[in-house]
């Protein structure tokens, strides 16, 4: 039996880990990068960002002051048993993030939409969000964190079948570019594109596949995963590096998640994950012990799947 | 790893006299020491529209407005942890800036992706104030270590933490490149027009979509902002 506490102490851990540690697959990207870039504005920004991952771990200090919107992504496992029901969790949830926003400190950016009013503690109504997903044959809880700053970068637009590739690589190409100039997206960014879905769900899918993903994994659809690497390409091709400068240094990785759509329509959403990809997961077993990562394995193939069975769950309905 | 080859290196000392902001050129690297002040809408809100009065002896304090809203909590004893600290994208803040400029003699703005590019002309450098733009986005651990101590915080309990005007005491505090001149010359308008030649060939042999969308622009040399 997983207690309350032990989730509220994995939730506010990863809010910790993710204001302070860049992820280890996300320095080596931005490592080989600098490498690559030929455009000296840009790679001097790079540079700096590389001592900047430094200076957050040595002083224990968040690397971006826009610790953007604190929330969740929680897989459940089918047999993970915990003391305080989904309420109870919820509630450590928000307990864990009012905690974390004073001590670490995270910038304190919930406000009321309207009314600008604020907790000063990330908390509101609707906030954090908290996404869940589950898991077959486990007995762990994985509580994830992202902290992205939340303004600019991000766009969607319905296509409809007829447009095809050409359609996605221009809307692809008017994303980066708008957001690219002067570096409003905070490029180079992980990229994240949602295809299919309800409109909801394309937006969802472009940011969980941006936040959710580590550089260099690449979907298990082979098609999936070359037009991947060609946006990757097409993107670093626009001629723009770090900050709207003249470079070469625009996109880290793309990564690519679909949903089944209306026969009549293509949704995409672009979403651009910035040089600050801060990302942390902790994996709570049955027995209480917490492990960190921060690869998050958001997606699983159980949760790609396109049938109505999955194995483990016929064996289930068997024995029952 | 490619060594930067290029950005000269600057230290400041602020408030910034107009001799030393005149010899500012684009694209070099900035650190400063002195008093820096942050303020944003909110801030601009209280004073410019609402009327009320600005810290005494602001001017004579800190000629330096940084786009920024900090990761700060105050502390049991009552003084404040800074933790990150970087700016927010500063062109929103375009209709407050002259007017600003005017009412505190603020010189040097500091803050993310520059001014829309007209401002540079129009606004700033006819009152001798340029633009410091912040590295990456954003270096917030190292600008945090370059504060040294928060000297003073106005409107804390009304504006909140983010919205906040803080004084912050700054020691080799930056990087920040320098985006513009007392020419009105900005490195970023300079860039963008240098990536804007380029753009159109991106998009050769790609057909139009089916649908477009009312007021979207078609062409993209516009910037978004």
């Amino acid at each position: 039996m997983i207690e309350n506490a032990t989730i509220e102490k994995a939730a506010y851990d990863v809010m910790t880990k993710a204001a302070i540690d860049i992820p280890n697959d996300y320095l080596e990207g931005i490592r080989g990068m600098v490498d690559l870039e030929t455009g000296d504005l840009s790679a001097f920004v790079l540079k700096a960002m590389l001592d900047n991952y430094e200076a957050a771990t040595e002083d224990r200090r968040p690397m971006c002051a826009d610790t953007g919107l604190p929330r969740y992504w929680v897989k459940v496992g089918d047999n993970a048993r915990f003391s305080g029901g989904f309420t109870g969790f919820e509630r450590a949830l928000r307990s864990a993030t009012a905690r974390a926003t004073q001590d670490v400190p995270l910038r304190p950016n919930r406000v009321h939409p309207l009314w600008r009013t604020e907790h000063n503690n990330n908390i509101g109504i609707n906030a954090p969000e908290v996404e869940w997903s589950f898991e077959p044959d486990a007995d762990w809880i994985d509580v994830t964190t992202v902290h992205k700053g939340g303004l600019f970068g991000t766009d969607y637009r319905m296509l409809f079948p007829g447009d095809g590739l050409d359609g996605i690589k221009r809307f692809f190409l008017d994303t980066l570019i708008a957001f690219g100039k002067r570096g409003l997206a905070c490029q180079p960014a992980i990229v994240g594109v949602g295809i299919g879905g309800s409109k909801d769900t394309c937006m969802q899918l472009g940011k969980q596949a941006a936040c959710l993903r580590a550089v260099g994994d690449r979907n298990p659809d082979p098609k999936i995963a070359e037009l991947e690497m060609e946006l990757k390409e097409l993107g670093n091709s626009i001629g723009m590096g770090a900050m709207g400068f003249i470079g070469s240094s625009m996109v880290v990785d793309c990564h690519i998640e679909v949903g089944f759509t209306h026969t009549g329509g293509m949704p995409v959403s672009v979403h651009t994950f910035c040089l600050s990809s801060r990302r942390a997961t902790a994996r709570i077993h049955a027995d209480g012990s917490i492990a960190y990562r921060s690869d998050p394995q958001w997606f699983t193939p159980y949760m790609r799947r396109e049938t109505i069975e999955w194995p483990s769950q016929q064996a289930l309905d068997k024995s029952a | 790893m490619a060594e930067p080859t290029g950005p000269r290196q600057v230290r400041l000392k602020l408030p910034a006299s107009p001799e030393d902001i005149a010899r500012l050129e684009l694209g070099c690297v900035v650190y400063l020491d002195g008093v820096v002040y942050t303020a944003r809408e909110g801030v601009y809100e209280k004073v410019l529209v609402k009327g009320e009065k600005l810290p005494d002896g602001l001017s004579e304090i800190s000629n330096v407005n940084f786009h920024c809203s900090p990761a700060a909590s105050r502390q049991a004893d009552g003084s404040y942890a800074i933790g990150g600290v970087t700016a927010t994208a500063s062109f929103r803040f375009s209709k407050y800036m002259a007017d600003w400029l005017d009412r505190t003699g603020t010189k040097i703005i500091i803050g993310k992706a520059g001014m829309p590019r007209e401002d540079y002309q129009k606004v700033l450098a006819p009152r001798g104030a340029v633009y410091l733009t912040t590295v990456g986005y954003g270096t917030g651990a190292l600008l945090g270590r370059g504060v040294k101590s928060v000297r003073d915080v106005h409107w804390l309990d009304e504006l909140g933490i983010a919205q906040a005007m803080w004084m912050f005491e700054v020691e080799n505090f930056g990087p920040f490149i320098v985006d513009s001149d007392l020419v009105g010359n900005s490195l970023f308008a300079q860039q963008g027009d240098l990536v804007n030649e380029k753009i159109a060939l991106l998009y050769e042999g790609l057909k139009p979509p089916a649908l477009h969308r009312y007021g979207e622009t078609d062409d993209r040399k516009k910037e978004v902002m």
